[in-house]
């Protein structure tokens, strides 16, 4: 019991950044931008986070700055992908690699120090529960807003006007133009957000899951992330089982070696990725119901003045 | 210049980072090629702190560029051509990754001299280097089978390669001469440097009872775990105390600086030559941490089988060695393995209850 316990921990934390920047990439995408540029945002999330813990001794602090790091990052990106109208997928794919070496700038002088992590929740009585207690009140602040932050954007998208302006712009930007709302600076909150969410998740990292930086510590989880989105098929309920099985597949693959299980490792470190392109393959035969992408995902939008 | 300046633009975008000095002609010009970033704290940390020696040694002779975070594959074939036609003439690829492509690299510019670190492949201008970690991992098998209260290592594995593959030998061999019931819980991460997923893995091994961790991964993340958890930890490749000050029994150093000073003073004396150099603890390729966290008499323990082992007395594969089969394997150094046997190895040795992945 004590070992599947452990298991269940350890798969909330694994799961944590993943379901934090899909959050984010999810807002974004929904809003009908394209932005590949999740892992760069990570990056630079991890070692301004760091940074900022590090320098203040507050993790609160650290994750701020990976925040507002996230939201500069994405700003980047909003200049050339809604500003000037480039091409969004180059434009995310520069991000990331302008994100990894901006990163390792700025993390160097934190390389090698280390902080104290992030505290874990400790509810006396509550915490104590068997089994329960640990994982319900007993894990970093973190995951429990990971989880309040998508129940809050399943509650924007889909129980208020403003989620559905938003859904308009990402399904079509000309007719909710059209009505008059400002396709582009609705894009540009969004993408802000999905920035935060990124920065945050990034932040989480060197705060909480391993305490220390080294650049290049995100180690593609912001390319995870972007699957996940899809593999949600863009809704927020299916965000949250996304993540956690993938987070799952992570964790259980490591406790099948160990116990002697013989699964080939690289098929159960694939198994993300599979999984997405097995839910594209059936997004795309379901010809009814379903969500599919935002119609307008990755398309530039010029408004006539 | 403007074609250096290209070059220097190319590499930029493809590696992400370059670092140059300033560029001048009359200087011999040295290239190193690295697989992670020079603040990892392990592989390529170790091999940019020789660097910087050489550069504090030689610094008025030469002149040194290093690409970062090159991927192993056709990406570092451009990046070893990029390095040779800004004009280094001596090229140091620093992963095993790298072989075959600075094998092509160097077929192709003949009057270029390449190092390459833990191959096999070998040319008139190509060199391999390596260091005998195998040894360092025997001592280290011997103190985590004295310090193991649950008779249970977790070990955890980048690559199933014949370099990681042989650690885990050496190590249960080193275990098996204090505790001939020594288990050990062996998880392969399929990466060199991912710090979650390497303390993950850990986590893992210590939830499912192991209690000495020693890990063939880059990051110091699983020694930062053990720590947390009140375990014991190996590091890996370079210092790691400050992750776990109550945790680092020992760690392997790996210390170039001496064999790239050498390497460049023949370079720069005309006597550069082709050669195979797989150096031990007597060459001082590679170095043990101090002894920590661990009672005198293991500790004497550890610092005999070092002595022994440098001394040429013991050799961590004497035979007989025997595979998991229960056959003995073919004994073709002697009184031991011999290097092509180790360089290769794809086996296990009896006692270890787990087979190698994809075999």
């Amino acid at each position: 019991m004590e070992l599947v316990e452990a298991i269940i921990l350890s798969v909330l934390a694994a799961s944590t950044p993943l379901l934090l920047a899909a959050t984010g990439e999810l807002v974004t995408e929904r809003s009908g931008v394209l932005n590949l540029g999740v892992e760069g945002m990570m990056i630079v999330g991890a070692a301004c986070g760091f940074g900022g813990a590090w320098l203040s001794g507050s993790i609160i602090i650290g994750a701020l700055c990976g925040v507002v790091a996230g939201i500069l990052m994405s700003l980047i990106f909003a200049l050339m992908a809604l500003g000037l109208a480039v091409n969004q997928v180059a434009t995310g794919l520069a991000l990331t690699i302008l994100g990894i070496g901006l990163s390792g700038l700025i993390g160097a002088r934190f390389v090698g120090e280390r902080i104290a992590p992030a505290p874990h929740l400790n509810i006396p009585g509550l915490t104590d529960i068997p089994l329960a207690g640990r994982i319900l009140f007993g894990e970093d602040g973190f995951v429990y807003l990971s989880i309040a932050l998508v129940f809050g954007i399943w509650w924007l998208l889909y129980r208020t006007r403003a989620g559905l302006i938003l859904r308009a712009c990402g399904d079509n930007h000309i007719s909710a133009h059209a009505l008059g709302y400002p396709v582009l600076r609705i894009r540009l909150y969004a993408v802000m957000f999905g920035g935060a969410c990124a920065g945050l998740a990034g932040a989480y990292l060197p705060l909480a899951y391993t305490p220390f930086f080294i650049p290049g510590m995100t180690a593609g989880r912001g390319w995870i992330a972007l699957a996940l989105t899809v593999f949600a098929s863009w809704r927020p309920a299916r965000l949250v089982v996304g993540a956690y099985l993938f987070g799952a597949v992570t964790i259980l693959q490591l406790h099948a070696q160990g116990a002697g299980i013989g699964i080939p490792s690289q098929f159960m470190s694939s198994l993300p990725y599979l999984a997405t392109i097995i839910v594209l393959v059936l997004l795309s035969r379901a010809r009814t119901g379903g969500s599919t992408a935002p119609a307008a995902l990755g398309t530039v939008f010029v408004p006539d003045r | 210049m403007k074609r250096a300046l290209f070059a220097a633009a190319a590499a930029l975008f493809m590696a992400g980072c370059i670092n140059s000095s300033a560029w001048a002609a009359d200087k011999l010009k040295v290239g190193f090629i690295y697989l992670g970033p020079v603040g990892d704290l392990g592989w390529t940390y170790q091999h940019e702190q020789a660097r910087q020696a050489l550069v504090k040694e030689l610094g008025d002779k030469i002149e040194t560029t290093f690409l970062e975070n090159v991927p192993e594959g056709p990406d570092a074939e451009r990046a070893i051509e990029q390095l040779v036609r800004a004009g280094n003439k001596l090229v140091f690829t620093t992963s095993f990754g790298y072989m075959d492509p600075t094998l092509k690299v160097a077929k192709k510019y003949p009057n270029v001299h390449f190092e390459h670190c833990s191959g096999y492949k070998r040319d008139k201008n190509m060199s391999t280097y390596s260091a005998r970690w195998y040894q360092g991992r025997y001592i280290q098998g011997q103190i985590a089978a004295k310090m193991s209260k649950a008779g249970v290592l977790g070990y955890i594995g980048s690559f199933p390669i014949p370099e990681v593959v042989s650690g885990i030998n050496a190590t249960m061999l080193g275990a098996q001469t204090i505790n001939p019931n020594i288990k050990v819980k062996i998880i392969w991460v399929n990466s060199w440097f991912d710090p979650g997923k390497e303390a993950d893995a850990a986590k893992a091994l210590l939830d499912q009872g192991a209690d000495v961790i020693m890990q063939h991964t880059d990051s110091p993340a699983a020694m930062q775990v053990s720590g947390e958890r009140g375990k014991l930890a190996f590091g890996q490749d370079s210092e790691m105390i400050k992750f776990g000050p109550k945790a680092q029994l020992t760690s392997i150093l790996d210390t170039w600086a001496p064999y790239y000073i050498e390497r460049v003073k023949a370079e720069l004396a005309g006597s550069w030559k082709s050669e195979d150099v797989w150096g031990g603890l007597e060459s001082k390729m590679f170095e043990m941490a101090p002894y920590t966290n661990m009672p005198d008499d293991v500790k004497k323990m550890a610092e005999d089988t070092q002595a022994a082992i440098t001394a040429g007395k013991l050799h961590p594969f004497k035979c007989p060695v025997v595979a998991q089969d229960g056959k003995d394997v073919e004994c073709k150094g002697g009184d031991h393995l011999d290097d092509g046997q180790i360089l290769g190895m794809n086996f296990y040795v009896k006692g270890i209850d787990d087979k190698i992945p994809g075999k």
